[in-house]
């Protein structure tokens, strides 16, 4: 797993989630190949594309394969999308297909 | 893999898994169903996180199979520490790999639902948990939590269905503990899921003394005690109490044991009373009831054997220096190790604590005589109905432990005295009535065996006297008026000496 970034700058502590940070750290916690599974990877791969082009990076976690993994984040749903950059974390659960509450619930858009 | 059970395992046909919690075990016939979910609801504060803590640790210490707790309220070193004070340690359990705690963390705030979802993270999670320590036993404390952090719950509903089942798949003993919902069981309704065994804790508080009580609601496919039962969390963990028998099995012993008296021994067959039955000694105030009670003590000691005496009104010197007054010296037994005081207020606490307390005194005194002195106000603790149960209880408790029991009981001037303790009738073996005889300005007291099972016993009212030596019992003559007591017996003595000189001087 990699290492939380600690805040670089006073803008970023203040405002927490600034508008237009440098990098998207985006974890997806899935549980093997299932339907959800598939279209959670490919809904969030659509979704950083058109959104975030260029500045982010997708681990992909399979639970089956590493089930220890699981306490770590307190995964209990899946497929579960946890931002870890920009801080604070967020997590953002389901197949991603409702795109809009998925960029609301990353922030990458504010809530209306 | 349990000791010593009051139940039999044989006559269940379904597997159980022993909890190892007092007195749970005899009123679900052996305990929870093995590989099978178990609803534990109750209200907050009620001790279900408890109950389900000391299953997995009775289960890992006693029955040899680990387990996973998974909390979803509280932290594993709060729940470490609010255990502690149980003697539970924890820690020491989970280095052993004897246990595993896990808490899962749920806050809706945080969550953004995005479409369809299912909760094999949980499965995941669990799973690992279990097999990482070959658990036989899970909790799920308390589950419902997720309806808090999940909007969706046609999902939730769906995804519980598939947990338990799931959890009935792996094999595991499972507590699933669920919160008091109105005119439901509990809040979400999880007993539509859970339907194998279902139980209810509950905590009430009456006349300012407060009771948790446990009941059975439902056990598919078994027997199982279906009343209320009252439940203490003390230094111990969870007693249900009590070990009440279902049936009545317990031996009959035939052997006699001497009441101490000799004359009251006469008046129960010749013999005294069988050991291990109950004796009560009914009277008004000032009747003698102690004085009899502390000459089977006295005589029980004196074959060498162990006698507990519960005081509820007076302190053990108070009673022993009375004693002293009728020639009864009971020190030197207490000094042997022999008879054991316990002295209280019956208003300290409830009718339970009272109960739990004699249960343990019993067990580690192992008493072969029990006194409680007076049982009357003991039972004033409580309603009548509770009251006569916990009577029942303790009767039966005693009689497995084939203990004689010797009951005091204060019964009030001008009410039937049989009629008063009617409600305990039933229960007592061997019942003494300690009665005033008044007549021409004095007051005599009068004993008499109101009954006593399986012997021959007398109907005859005797004179009871206290003296300095000892108690007495004397035929009760009769003159023209009725019995002749105290006085009247004195003066009927000489009268009739005085005609018996008077008629040889005449002819």
């Amino acid at each position: 797993m990699t290492a939380t970034r600690t805040p670089k700058t006073l803008a970023e502590l203040t405002t927490g989630s600034p508008p237009d940070p440098e990098q998207w750290d985006l974890r997806l916690y899935v549980a093997g190949k299932t339907p959800k599974s598939v279209a959670a990877i490919a809904n969030l791969q659509r979704l950083c594309d058109e959104h975030l082009a260029g500045k982010y990076t997708i681990e992909i976690v399979d639970l089956i394969a590493h089930p220890h993994l699981a306490k770590g984040d307190e995964i209990v749903a899946i497929p579960t999308l946890i931002r870890k950059l920009p801080e604070p974390i967020r997590r953002v659960i389901g197949d991603l297909s409702n795109i809009e509450r998925a960029l609301v619930g990353l922030q990458i858009r504010a809530r209306e | 893999m349990a000791t010593e059970p009051l139940y039999s395992t044989k006559q269940s046909p379904l597997p159980k898994a022993p909890t190892g919690i007092a007195g749970l075990d005899e009123i679900t016939d052996g305990g929870l169903p093995q590989g099978r979910p178990t609803l534990v609801a109750g209200s907050a504060g009620c001790g279900k996180t408890l109950l389900a803590m000391e299953f997995l640790v009775r289960g890992a210490t006693q029955f040899g199979e680990p387990g996973v707790f998974l909390a979803f309220e509280e932290t594993a070193d709060e729940l470490t520490q609010n255990v502690r004070s149980l003697g539970f340690d924890l820690d020491e359990l989970v280095a052993q790999k004897k246990l595993l705690l896990d808490h899962v963390r749920v806050e809706r705030t945080e969550i953004e639902e995005t479409g369809e979802y299912d909760l094999d993270g949980l499965f995941i999670r669990l799973g690992h948990a279990i097999d990482s320590i070959g658990a036989k036993r899970v909790v799920l404390d308390t589950i419902e939590v997720l309806f808090g952090g999940l909007s969706n719950a046609n999902i939730l509903r769906a995804e519980l269905r598939r947990l338990f089942r799931w959890l009935k798949d792996k094999g595991v003993t499972a507590i699933i503990t669920g919160e008091r919902g109105d005119g439901a069981i509990t809040r979400h309704g999880l007993e539509e899921y859970v339907s194998d065994c279902v139980i209810v804790l509950d905590h009430r508080v009456s006349e300012q003394l407060s009771t948790r009580r446990i009941r059975v609601v439902k056990y598919r496919g078994t027997t199982h005690g279906t009343n209320e039962y009252p439940f203490l969390i003390d230094e111990d963990g969870i007693s249900v109490l009590p070990i009440t028998s279902l049936v009545l099995r317990h031996e009959a012993s035939t052997e006699r044991i001497s009441t101490g008296i000799t004359g009251l021994d006469e008046m129960l067959g010749g013999e005294g009373v069988y050991r291990g039955t109950s004796i009560m000694i009914s009277g008004t105030a000032g009747t003698g009831k102690t004085s009899v009670a502390a000459y089977f003590v006295d005589a029980a000691c004196r074959r060498g054997e162990r006698a507990l005496y519960m005081s509820f009104e007076e302190s053990p010197s108070q009673l022993m220096r009375n004693m002293r007054s009728i020639g009864l010296d009971l020190a030197p037994w207490v000094k042997k190790g022999l008879l054991h005081f316990h002295s209280s207020r019956p208003s300290a606490y409830g009718l339970e604590m009272h109960l739990a307390t004699i249960h343990k005194l019993a067990k580690t005194v192992r008493p072969h005589v029990l006194v409680v002195d007076p049982i009357t106000t003991f039972l004033a603790a409580g309603s009548s109905l509770e009251a006569q149960g916990m009577l029942t209880r303790l009767i039966d408790f005693l009689k497995v432990e084939e203990i004689t029991a010797v009951f005091t009981s204060l019964t009030h001037g001008g009410a039937a005295i049989e009629a008063t303790d009617s409600s305990a009738s039933s229960l007592i073996d061997t019942w003494l009535l300690v009665r005033d005889l008044e007549a021409r300005g004095e007051r005599n007291r009068g004993v008499y065996v109101l009954k006593s099972r399986g012997m021959a016993h007398s109907n005859k009212i005797r004179e009871f006297l206290l003296t300095p030596h000892g108690i007495e019992l004397l035929e009760v003559e009769m003159g023209p008026e009725g019995p002749l007591v105290g006085s009247m017996r004195s003066n009927n003595r000489r009268a009739s000496r005085r005609r018996s000189k008077g008629r040889g001087a005449r002819q």
